[in-house]
């Protein structure tokens, strides 16, 4: 994964609550096999509509996206993360995340970065005003700077060191594979195999 | 003091303990007991361990089935989707490369990853569960940790047999009281939804309690805990119980001999001591709980049947009142109308809510006898391809048929369109499953999220329709059973 550290670029205005995952990426477009090349399927359905924000220029070349609460919810699809990465959004400012949205976010270097919805509301008559302006994502201050308005933003302190140094869960992981291999060895033989397979005759 | 049902299955899974304290606390490492995985969310993860060269840690905690794009027509043919065909065979290349089980279409034990792995036996209690979609929280109805992951955890899984989590907060839903007939499980889970919101549950894992909850069936449990990411949560939990044991007892992977009674005694254990505190408590009243429906196009927009569509202006919260606007105007809904007025074009019983052999069962009691209202196509998708063998030896699928509905082959199906079977844009549909999203079901499509008796009713009256606004027939007497 990418080390980050800040990110400056062109504020996108989403005005919206609860954009959930289906809304990111409809599923149709789940169907693919690789994990990149999703940048057409980010927000399909509304793309259509020309008056969506990112069919306006400049918020087209945006890469910090402002949205309102709730953010990703609904489904697991990490492809909604791969989507807005491939359009080239680097990091999502809203006042709440899903759970797994962020998880998916924190793992793939997208900033899923935490203000409080003043704050939101701020940057929003901002970016409205001022079409184009950027937006500074300082991960290491943890702050968002737009025009005038400086914000903090709340992030986890382990997802942020993860991001920051640019870190591979896996490998971490495997680093403690003793201790994983000595939980191995306690667990109750009730517990269940999938292997070799069991079936009900009907 | 004590500990919370969710918090003692965690600790038996720590690996190891992250370093650290409060919020500066690294994550711990959990044991993961069993993964379930699907060819949307795997392709990715696969190719990750190709690439690094590593092996699939444990093959035999992982299952394999094929759901999200499988046709429920016609599936002895070669999949007519060529990107949906593309993905399947990717699975099935994986699963043989890398040596995971995987039931197939055609295959007996095929069908909605949330229904397989229970009827198998492989989900019990006190376990940890974990599968690349969001709804493995349907897992929990035992009283295992269940959560969905993503692709990157989906990897790590296969590589480490574990996930790094951070610990969650703790929330009862308290549900005391006894259902009316005709109200079931759903409307609990909708009703908590709409109570808690769609961001309500963040950050926690539920745990469903009281009297409500202890009356009913594992498949209706499994309904409740499927929606707990509806709500926000990752998980939401049932302490397991005589009920828990009695559907296990038999499944082909179940315990047997001196396995069952350690493993029952384990089981027992499992609840929430008394002197144990939830972070968060949420009570609902059972008694007086109606059937429950979604007007929006997020499963926190709902309302009781009988009442009618709200207005943006009864919001207070300048979002929510945005939120209401815009979900009205693609609904094609007004303020003020009752919900019982709306005309549906579509019944869809299924997904992984609700296509069990009960939710068949009290569906077919409900239309036996009674005709079809001839403008509503009607769609009955099993769970699995066994809930659709035991529908036919109970010759349920026939009641369907007779009635004028489509008995279709198992799958995810229409609860999000990744097969054929989709809604038109503008079309209007009463659906048993669990999310209302915009164009979920297909594009512009919209969606009335109801249990699956309000579906019955509806296909019968044509409008968003409960049992109890059914003329009797004959044999149309509602068994009262709590689904």
């Amino acid at each position: 994964m990418e080390a980050f550290t800040t990110h400056t670029g062109i504020g996108v205005p989403l005005r919206q609550s609860n954009v959930d995952t289906d809304q990111i990426i409809p599923a149709v477009y789940l169907k693919r096999i690789t994990r990149t090349g999703f940048e057409d399927a980010l927000f399909a359905a509304w793309r259509k509509d020309e008056s969506f924000i990112l069919n306006q220029a400049p918020f087209n070349a945006g890469s910090v996206l402002v949205a309102g609460p709730d953010f990703g919810t609904g489904s697991s699809r990490e492809h909604a993360v791969w989507a807005l990465k491939d359009y080239g959004f680097k990091a999502v400012l809203s006042s709440r995340f899903a759970d797994i949205f962020r998880g998916n976010s924190g793992k793939q270097g997208l900033l899923a970065a935490q203000v409080a919805q003043d704050d939101i509301e701020l940057i929003w008559k901002v970016l409205e005003n001022h079409p184009g302006t950027e937006i500074k994502v300082d991960l290491v201050s943890k702050t968002v700077e737009c025009g005038n308005v400086v914000a903090p933003f709340e992030i986890d302190d382990y997802t942020r060191w993860r991001l920051l140094e640019g870190l591979d869960d896996i490998g971490l992981t495997l680093q403690h594979e003793e201790d994983i291999t000595a939980y191995e060895a306690t667990r109750p033989s009730f517990k269940p195999k999938t292997l070799p397979a069991k079936v009900d005759a009907l | 003091m004590g500990k919370t049902l969710a918090e003692k299955v965690w600790d038996a899974h720590v690996v190891r303990k992250g370093e650290g304290e409060g919020a500066n606390a690294q994550p711990d490492l959990l044991f993961i007991d069993l993964h379930l995985v699907h060819e949307v969310t795997s392709p990715q993860a696969f190719e990750g361990l190709r690439l690094a060269g590593r092996p699939l840690r444990r093959v035999d905690l992982t299952i394999a089935t094929e759901d999200h794009n499988t046709p429920t027509l016609d599936i002895d043919k070669p999949i007519a989707d060529l990107t949906s065909r593309t993905q399947i065979e990717a699975l099935r290349a994986n699963c043989k490369e890398f040596g995971v089980r995987l039931h197939s279409l055609g295959d007996k034990e095929q069908g909605i990853v949330h229904v397989v792995g229970p009827q198998l036996g492989l989900t019990q209690p006190g376990m940890t569960v974990v599968c690349g979609d969001s709804h493995t929280s349907t897992h929990g109805a035992f009283g295992a940790l269940a959560m969905g992951i993503g692709t990157s955890e989906v990897e790590h899984v296969m590589a480490t047999q574990t996930l790094s989590l951070k610990p969650f907060k703790t929330m009862a839903i308290n549900v005391e009281g006894t259902l009316r007939p005709g109200v079931t499980a759903k409307d609990i889970i909708l009703a908590v939804i709409a109570k808690i919101g769609t961001g309500g549950g963040q950050g926690y894992v539920l745990e469903y309690r009281g009297s409500a909850i202890r009356a009913l069936s594992m498949d209706a449990r499994m309904t409740i805990c499927n929606m707990s990411i509806e709500a926000g949560a990752r998980a939401g939990m049932v302490a397991p119980d005589q009920t828990t044991y009695d559907y296990m007892r038999g499944r082909p992977h179940a315990p047997e001999g001196a396995d069952w009674d350690a493993a029952v005694e384990y089981w027992n254990t499992l609840n929430t001591d008394v002197d144990a505190t939830f972070d968060v408590e949420v009570d609902l009243d059972a008694d007086t709980l109606e059937p429950f429906v979604t007007w929006g196009t997020n499963p926190g927009q709902g309302v009781s049947l009988s009442a009618k569509v709200p207005s943006p202006e009864d919001f207070g919260d300048e979002n929510a009142k945005a939120a209401a606007e815009r979900a009205l105007q693609y609904m094609g809904l007004e303020a003020g109308t009752p919900m019982k007025d709306i005309r549906v074009d579509t019944v869809f019983l299924g997904s992984c809510t609700n296509s069990r052999i009960e939710d068949l069962r009290v569906a077919a009691d409900i239309i036996r006898g009674r005709e079809k209202d001839p403008n509503i196509r009607m769609l009955v998708v099993p769970g699995s391809a066994r809930v659709r063998l035991e529908a036919e030896a109970e010759g349920l699928d026939k009641v369907f048929k007779d009635f004028g509905a489509e008995w279709r082959f198992a799958g995810c199906s229409m609860c999000l369109g990744m097969n054929p079977d989709q809604l038109e844009p503008g079309e209007r549909c009463a659906s048993t499953s669990n999310r209302n999203f915009e164009g979920r079901q297909g594009k512009g499509g919209r969606t009335h999220l109801v249990s699956p008796v309000v579906a019955a009713a509806t296909a019968v009256r044509g409008t968003l329709s409960s049992p109890s606004d059914l003329e009797s027939a004959a044999a149309g007497t509602l068994t009262g059973t709590a689904v």
